[in-house]
């Protein structure tokens, strides 16, 4: 089974609704370990892309993937603004014309997009930052997408991966962003930005089932 | 939560649209956010941009103005602004000349910038980011994100835009800007957490009879907590943090004309017989009387280890909303730098 644009677009809208709905928990995490805005930007930004879906709605995956892109990174802030912003739009670049995903097409949105994090943030594994969540999905993403696997079958997989990603964030001590700054005091908290990206993953499989 | 708010979520603009009210001498863009000086571009001017987070209060908006800054972007409370306001806002104060964008080291407005910088790059205009990362309570650059920028970027805004109204060009203006980033050193304390509007309660929870050092300017905690101290000690201690932090080195990413461009920069420790402007700021919520406690401690302490005070700023510069509690910077000055600092300056938040 591919992705076709009407599950994208479902995709995008239910996160809308996931990031209005976990705004006090995204943001308590962030309390703990940054600046208590995390939940309030993924709401804000996410909002952002719900007005402008019926805009582009019509239009390729591309031009969808790069305006959520932009619209993330001009309505965001902080430093999700630009890596979520680089994220869809590395992808974005690469899906101009399409009207589905297949599983390969998938896979290779998701690799530019950890790509796109790479350059903008320079992370390592266990700096404790969303790419900790990313690193591991996008090995069995492409892991599975070169099996052949569906997409569905593709997140299903890539689920339990990223939530044990997620929960490995916790004993980490922070290296980048305003975590870093507590020292051993960022120990024993969740990551709010690896926290958020799951919850995309998560919210597809919804929209996919 | 008790704030003079009617909306949260149009906090910053109600607040732009009051700022432009009250000073006609500025412009306010609105969308995207950013604030300008109502004559930019100044023809032959290079144009100084910086920005961050709101809640920073009189920066950066409140320093725009001749003498000082061209343009700056609020982001929302505490957030870095976007690419989009940098760019729009360096286009309207490009006078042909350049763009210095003063960044504060946060991953957020690092990125944010970067990105900027790549846009307004693009179209042809010569740019420049200059890093601020004076913080001394944090220790290094390898094990985290780098020293955070807070008050040095206040002196720096005034002394390289005061160089810039005296024509210095943008390889100057660049120079001196990372020489001021270079010989100034800051560190903070909190004695309350602040409440970021959005959020509606405190960032952090501080007992009646504990003090956070080590702050940052968004209300995050600090590298340290400690029981309650007088503002004698409080202010020694802060003091010697900076005047005994040993040199620092980092690397730190700079815009060559086409690429980013790994630099190296060391900063040497503070000596006996240094100049310094020496500069006491409130969190926010700290009357400007009890940083006069802190500054008379503060002369003790510099006369002590052989530290001059030759120039003083005392006041909320850089604040942190409402939070209570003080930053001391110290900057090595030369004659150069000390020239810029007495240079005339017309802004909202300061006049000279």
């Amino acid at each position: 089974m591919s992705m076709n644009k009407a599950q994208l677009i479902a995709w995008l809208g239910k996160l809308n609704e996931v990031y209005a709905d976990k705004k006090e928990y995204l943001t308590e995490l962030d309390a703990a370990i940054g600046d208590a805005d995390h939940g309030i930007n993924m709401n804000r930004g996410f909002g952002k892309v719900a007005e402008k879906l019926p805009t582009v709605e019509e239009k390729d995956i591309g031009t969808i993937l790069k305006t959520v892109g932009m619209t993330l990174m001009s309505s965001v802030g902080g430093a999700s603004g630009p890596l979520y912003g680089t994220f869809w739009m590395k992808g974005g670049m690469l899906m101009g014309g399409k009207e589905e995903l297949n599983s390969e097409d998938f896979a290779k949105v998701i690799e530019a997009g950890v790509e796109g994090i790479l350059q903008r943030g320079r992370p390592n594994l266990g700096d404790k930052t969303m790419y900790d969540l990313w690193a591991p999905v996008l090995e069995v993403i492409k892991e599975k997408a070169g099996n052949g696997d569906d997409v569905l079958a593709i997140v299903d997989a890539a689920l339990p991966v990223g939530e044990k990603a997620l929960a490995d964030t916790i004993p980490l001590q922070a290296k980048k962003g305003r975590a870093s700054y507590l020292g051993e005091r960022s120990i024993g908290h969740q990551d709010p930005g690896a926290t958020s990206s799951f919850y995309m993953l998560e919210t597809l499989k919804e929209v996919l089932s | 939560m008790k704030k003079l708010i009617n909306d949260v979520e149009n906090v910053v603009k109600e607040q732009l649209e009051g700022m432009a009210l009250a000073h006609p001498e500025l412009k306010v863009n609105y969308e995207p956010y950013y604030v300008v000086r109502q004559d930019a571009p100044v023809k032959g001017k290079v144009a100084i941009v910086s920005g961050g987070g709101s809640g920073h209060e009189p920066m950066h908006g409140g320093f725009v103005g001749k003498g000082m800054l061209d343009g700056a972007c609020p982001g929302e409370v505490f957030t870095s602004p976007t690419p989009d306001q940098m760019y729009e806002c360096a286009k309207a104060v490009d006078s042909g000349e350049g763009v210095l964008f003063m960044v504060k080291n946060y991953t957020g407005d690092v990125m944010n910038f970067e990105a900027a910088a790549e846009l307004v790059a693009s179209e042809g205009v010569k740019v420049q980011n200059i890093l601020i990362d004076d913080d001394v309570a944090v220790k290094d650059s390898l094990y985290t994100a780098g020293r955070r920028g807070v008050g040095t970027t206040v002196l720096a805004e005034k002394i390289v835009g005061a160089a810039a109204e005296a024509g210095y060009d943008l390889e100057k203006c660049s120079d001196l800007c990372r020489k001021v980033n270079q010989y100034g050193r800051s560190f903070g304390v909190a004695l309350t957490s602040c409440i970021v509007p959005a959020a509606g309660k405190p960032t952090f929870d501080l007992g009646e009879d504990e003090v956070e050092m080590g702050i940052g300017i968004h209300g995050e905690p600090g590298i340290e907590r400690m029981p309650l101290k007088s503002v004698d000690e409080m202010t020694q201690y802060a003091a010697e943090q900076i005047i005994d932090d040993p040199a620092y080195r980092r690397t730190v990413r700079e815009w060559n004309g086409s690429e980013w461009e790994d630099k190296e920069l060391t900063d040497e420790p503070f000596a006996k017989g240094d100049n310094v402007i020496a500069f006491v700021n409130s969190m926010g919520g700290t009357p400007v009387s009890e940083l006069y406690a802190v500054y008379r401690k503060l002369d003790e302490v510099c006369k002590a280890k052989g530290i001059n005070i030759v120039r003083n700023l005392v006041g909320p510069y850089i604040t942190s909303l409402e939070m209570q509690g003080f930053s001391i910077t110290l900057l090595k000055v030369d004659d150069e730098m000390l020239k810029f600092w007495d240079a005339p300056a017309q802004t909202p938040g300061y006049v000279r």
